[in-house]
C-alpha cells in the first residue's frame, strides 16, 4: 500500500543534516534544569560537592541537552498534531559548565504506519553533541510522531 | 546521595530504588522555563481542551529527565549511565504521584567496563505504565578496586 504522508518526496529528506551550532554551557543552566526536574544530586546543583567527586566538578543531568534549544529538521507532511514518541540517548563523555558544545542534527528515518486515528509519520532526529576537544559527548535519537 | 551501588551487589531481577514525583502544574511551568519547551498544551488549560486533551499533560522529555534521574542516582558518583531509552505511551497529568522505577535485566563485564542493563517506567498513581524505557549503566565493581 502506497503511504499516504510520507511520501516519496519526504523520504528525500531523510540523511539531510542541520548546520552546526555551538553552544556555551553555563553554570547556572544546570542549575536551573536540575531545581526544575526537581533532581537535587550534587553532581548537578553543588559546584564544591562535584569538586570532590572523581568527576572534578559539576556535570549536566542527563537530559539537560533539551534545554539548549535544538530545532529539528523540519519534515513538512500534511498531518497537524504533533506528539513526541521518546529518546533514546547515549553517553560518552560528560557536559560541564563552560563547554562549547557544538550541535548538528539529521534526519536519521522517516516512515509511516496506520494507527488508531489515521496515517502516523514517524520521524527520527538524530542529533550529535561535541565539546570543544572535537569528542562526541552524547548522541540523541528522538522520535515525533505526526498525524 | 544514597550509598554507592557495586556491580557485585546486583544480580538479574534486583529492583532499583525507586523515585516518587508529584509534579505540579508549578513544576510544569518551571520545566517550561528553564528546557525552553513552551508548547502550551503544558501550561495553559483552555488550550489543551480545545486540543482534545483532558487538561494540561507533562512533557514527556520531564518524564524522560524523572526517569533519568532515577538511574544516575542508581549509577552513584562512581558509576555511569551509557545509555537512556523512553517511550512515551500514555499521558499523565499533574497533581498525582508517578512513581520512578526499575529492575535490573542482566548484567556482564566487557572489556574493562561492568555492565547492567535495566528496564525502567514510570508508574501513574493507578499503577499504569505511562512510560516504559530501557537503561545500560556502568557500575564500578569491588574486584576492579
Amino acid at each position: 500500500m502506497a503511504n499516504k504522508i510520507v511520501t516519496d518526496e519526504v523520504k528525500k529528506l531523510i540523511g539531510s543534516q542541520s548546520q552546526p551550532r555551538t553552544f556555551e554551557i553555563e553554570r547556572g543552566a544546570i542549575r536551573r534544569f536540575a531545581e526544575a526536574i526537581g533532581d537535587p544530586n550534587p553532581l548537578f546543583n553543588e559546584e564544591q560537592a562535584a569538586r570532590h567527586t572523581r568527576f572534578g566538578g559539576m556535570i549536566a543531568p542527563p537530559t539537560f541537552m533539551r534545554s539548549l534549544g535544538i530545532e529539528f529538521l523540519d519534515v513538512k507532511v500534511s498531518a497537524n498534531r504533533v506528539l513526541d514518541g521518546g529518546s533514546e540517548w547515549e553517553y560518552l563523555v560528560p557536559i560541564r559548565p563552560g563547554d562549547r558544545i557544538t550541535v548538528v542534527s539529521k534526519v536519521a528515518d522517516i516512515r509511516e504506519s496506520e494507527g488508531r486515528l489515521g496515517p502516523m509519520a514517524f520521524i527520527v532526529a538524530e542529533t550529535r553533541y561535541s565539546n570543544q576537544f572535537d569528542e562526541l559527548c552524547v548522541i540523541q535519537r528522538t522520535t515525533t510522531i505526526r498525524y | 546521595m544514597a550509598a554507592q551501588i557495586y556491580y557485585e551487589d546486583v544480580e538479574a531481577g534486583s529492583e532499583l530504588p525507586s523515585l516518587e514525583k508529584n509534579p505540579t502544574t508549578r513544576q510544569l511551568v518551571q520545566y517550561a522555563g528553564a528546557s525552553g519547551d513552551f508548547y502550551q498544551i503544558h501550561y495553559d488549560k483552555d488550550f489543551a481542551q480545545a486540543n482534545g486533551l483532558p487538561g494540561v499533560i507533562l512533557h514527556g522529555a520531564l518524564k524522560n529527565a524523572f526517569l533519568g534521574q532515577l538511574v544516575s542516582d542508581f549509577a552513584g558518583e562512581l558509576g555511569w549511565l551509557r545509555k537512556l531509552a523512553v517511550q512515551y505511551r500514555g499521558m499523565d497529568q499533574p497533581g498525582s504521584k508517578i512513581t520512578a522505577r526499575g529492575k535490573v535485566v542482566k548484567k556482564y563485564v566487557d572489556g574493562q567496563d561492568h555492565v547492567v542493563e535495566c528496564e525502567i517506567w514510570l508508574d501513574n498513581a493507578k499503577g499504569e505504565k505511562t512510560t516504559p524505557g530501557t537503561a545500560t549503566v556502568i557500575l564500578p565493581s569491588r574486584a576492579a578496586r
